[in-house]
Parts: structure tokens; sequence; C-alpha cells
């Protein structure tokens, strides 16, 4: 369960969120809002990389401004750009590098990471350098790195952006398959076809709040 | 692309041997070569040097790699210490230069980093009861070397970006939106490592 209690948030001067209430508990929720809207911010919110400046984020009773330990082994978070999240020149290593803090000895991070990576599809990539992969490979790799520590929720900000069509679709499958809470920020509103809630965010604040349908004909209204 | 010094799979002795005892034999040579002023000698090590790379079975490509990029520094080496010191000192300033760089593009070819990174925080483990961290040392390695990599892929994006307009023998038409991106990708990179636990202790 992920709450946002009267939160707001500003970066100096300028207010990104305001007054945002919102209690997730589905499997499949997407933040949709146009840029600057402050959905990313939001989404940043859930594992501690931003802290509100008022108000309070709790995720299964945390709060990841002071629990920030124990809520990020939890929350995974997919990055837009792979290229800054993939930290290890192959995919093996990055994977692996994900099960280091696990504790497990090498071998045995190395031969997790291969299986990891073979049901993701990357099966045969372990030794190929991480930054030669395609795109929409490299996003895969981030997810799979993610994965490895097995988290209850994952947040991903605008993953797809940098895909293309066919890699767009592949990925939000790969989410759809997925036993974890997913929290997805994203401007791909054809993709949200199988998701249970859409939040959408203007100004700072939530505008809608409902079923993908109504919610984004709410955008598609609010952005004509 | 492909930055100088990365690794290749591999099943060969070289790629077997442990990181750490790689890393030690690379210290002794770096120092070998640096105490060493015979040519003679020197040259040797080259060969020998040259023969291991026979023994990792190093894909030509990458040999053809490693040899273009020294022989434009040892040429540059040459030429300058040729100007300085004379010939004879040139030509072992130049040896000393290609063993030790050949030997440590050896040693990155051979080496997955995951390996160096454990390797440096076995290595350090004893240092631990004196408040030294192995494992951020060891990351500190690991995140370095990825560094060399990330930063010569955006150079080469700015680059070509520049050639685009251009603007290809504009210094600040480089510079800038290089070192724009560059920070950004620190920005990117820092909160890549935070959302994975790294700092979390």
């Amino acid at each position: 369960m992920i709450e946002f209690e009267d939160v707001g948030h500003s970066y100096g001067e300028r207010v990104v969120l305001t007054g945002v209430d919102l209690r997730l508990a589905e499997r499949r929720v997407a933040f949709v809002g146009a840029n600057g809207s402050g959905k990313s911010t939001l989404a940043r919110m859930i594992n501690g990389l931003v802290a509100p400046t008022s108000g309070r984020v709790l995720v299964d009773g945390l709060d990841p401004s002071r629990q920030g330990r124990e809520v990020r082994r939890r929350v995974g978070f997919v990055f837009t750009n792979p290229d800054s999240q993939i930290v290890m020149p192959t995919a093996g290593e990055d994977v692996a590098f994900s099960l280091r803090r696990a504790g497990l000895p090498r071998r045995e991070r190395a031969e997790r990471a291969a299986a990891l990576l073979a049901e993701y599809g990357l099966g045969g990539y372990a030794d190929h350098p991480a930054h030669q992969l395609s795109g929409g490979q490299k996003q895969v790799l981030a997810l799979c790195a993610v994965l490895a520590l097995d988290p209850a929720v994952l947040v991903c900000d605008e993953p797809t952006t940098l895909l293309d069509l066919r890699n767009k679709r592949r990925f939000v499958e790969l989410l759809g398959g997925l036993e974890q809470q997913v929290v997805l920020v994203t401007h791909d509103l054809d993709l949200l076809g199988g998701f249970d809630r859409v939040v959408v965010i203007d100004g700072g604040r939530v505008v809608a709040d409902d079923e993908p349908e109504p919610a984004l004909r709410h955008y598609r209204a609010l952005v004509t | 692309m492909t930055p100088g010094g990365w690794y290749e799979p591999g099943s060969s002795p070289l790629h077997r041997a442990p990181a750490g005892g790689k890393f030690a034999a690379l210290l002794v040579l770096a120092a070998a070569v640096f105490a060493l002023r015979s040519p003679a000698w020197l040259g040797a090590i080259c060969a020998a040097v040259v023969l291991a790379y026979g023994v990792a079975r190093v894909p030509l490509r990458r040999c053809a790699g490693v040899a273009r990029s020294l022989a434009v520094l040892a040429a540059f080496v040459f030429v300058l210490q040729w100007w300085l010191l004379g010939a004879g000192q040139a030509l072992v300033v130049c040896l000393r230069v290609v063993a030790a760089l050949a030997a440590a593009n050896l040693f990155t070819i051979t080496t997955r980093i995951d390996d160096v990174v454990s390797a440096v925080e076995g290595g350090l483990a004893p240092l631990r009861r004196f408040g030294v961290r192995p494992d951020r040392i060891g990351l500190l390695v690991g995140l370095t070397l990825r560094a060399v990599a990330a930063l010569s892929a955006i150079a080469a994006e700015v680059r070509e970006a520049a050639r685009a307009r251009g603007a290809q023998r504009s210094v600040t038409a480089f510079a800038v939106p290089f070192l724009v991106r560059t920070l950004r990708h620190a920005d990117e990179l820092g909160e890549a490592l935070a959302a994975r636990g790294e700092g979390d202790g």
C-alpha cells in the first residue's frame, strides 16, 4: 500500500505538487500528465529519491524519507534512460551488482544473473557489453537488475519514452506479467489498457483518478 | 563504438587466472619496466606482452585497436623525447610506455570488472578495522572504469552533433554540451545508485 497524505513539493519558489492525497493499493497504477506536471516528482517520492516538502508518504507504513533503506528494499525503480541506470560494463555484471547487496557468493551471483537474463529474453548476453545492447534490450536489462532484488513494488519513470513501438509493447507486456505492484509514469496512453487505475496530474494536482478509459478521456480533453 | 580496454569473453588461462593475481603481476611489470634501462630487456618484455595477447586469444580486431592507439601515442612520445633527450632515451621511454599500457589493456580485456571489484574488496578487507569500507572502494573502482566508457560515448555523440552543424572546429561547440551532458549523467547515475540502495549502508 502506497499512501500520499496531503503531499506538496516545491523547488525553491516553484511549486511542483500541492495537496496530493492518494492511497494506491491496485496492482497496476499509472501516473499520466504533461511534461513538468509533477508526475515524476511524485513517483520519486515513493522510494525516497525526493522528499515531500509538506505532508508525508508511506509505503507499507514506512516513511521513505526516514526509513529509506527499508523502503528501497521494497521498491525498485526503473528510469527513463537505461544508460544512466546501468552501472556495470556487461549485462551479467550489472545484474550481479544488484545481487552484491544480497550477500551472495560471486559464483552464485553470476549464475542467478544469467538465469534472470535468460528469463527476460536476454539469455546469452551476460558477457555482452551493456552499452552495445539495443535500446529495448538495455531497458529490459535495467528492469532485470531491479527485479534481481525481488522488490514488492516497481516504480517506472517513463521507461518506454526512448523505445520504438515494438519495444514499448514488449516492455509493457513484461510489466503486465510481473507479480509486483507496478506504478508506471508514462505518456504512452495506448499502453494502459490492462491497468487498474490511472491518476492524471496537471499543474501539480491530481485532476482525475479513475479507471483508464474515463481518466484518459479527461486527460485528452485537458490537452486539446 | 568500443572504447579501448573492454572485457572480451574467453576461456584462456589468462581469463581464468584470479583478478587479484593478475593485478599484482601488472603492478610488478609496471614497476619493472620503469626500473629497467636496457632497450634489449624492455624489448623482451614488450615481446612477452605481445605473446600474452596470443595466449589470451584476443581477437585480431581488438589487437589492431590496441596497436593503433598505442602506435599513435608511442610516435608522439618518441618525437617529443627525441627532441628533449635524444633517440636512445626516446626509445627506452617508448618501450616502457608501450609495455605498461599494452599489459594494462590486456588486463582489462581478460578480466571482468566485477572480478576486479571483488579482488579490490578482498584485498582491502584487512583494512576494515581501520575504518576503510572495502565495498565502497570496490564500487569506486568499478564506476571509474565504467565512467571511461560513458564519457567516451558522450564525447562521440557530442562530436557527431557538432559535425552535423558544421562546427567541428569550435571548442565551445564541443566543450559546453560535453560538460552539460557529463554533469547530467552524473546526476542520473547518482539517482540510479541511490534507487538501487547504494549508500544505504
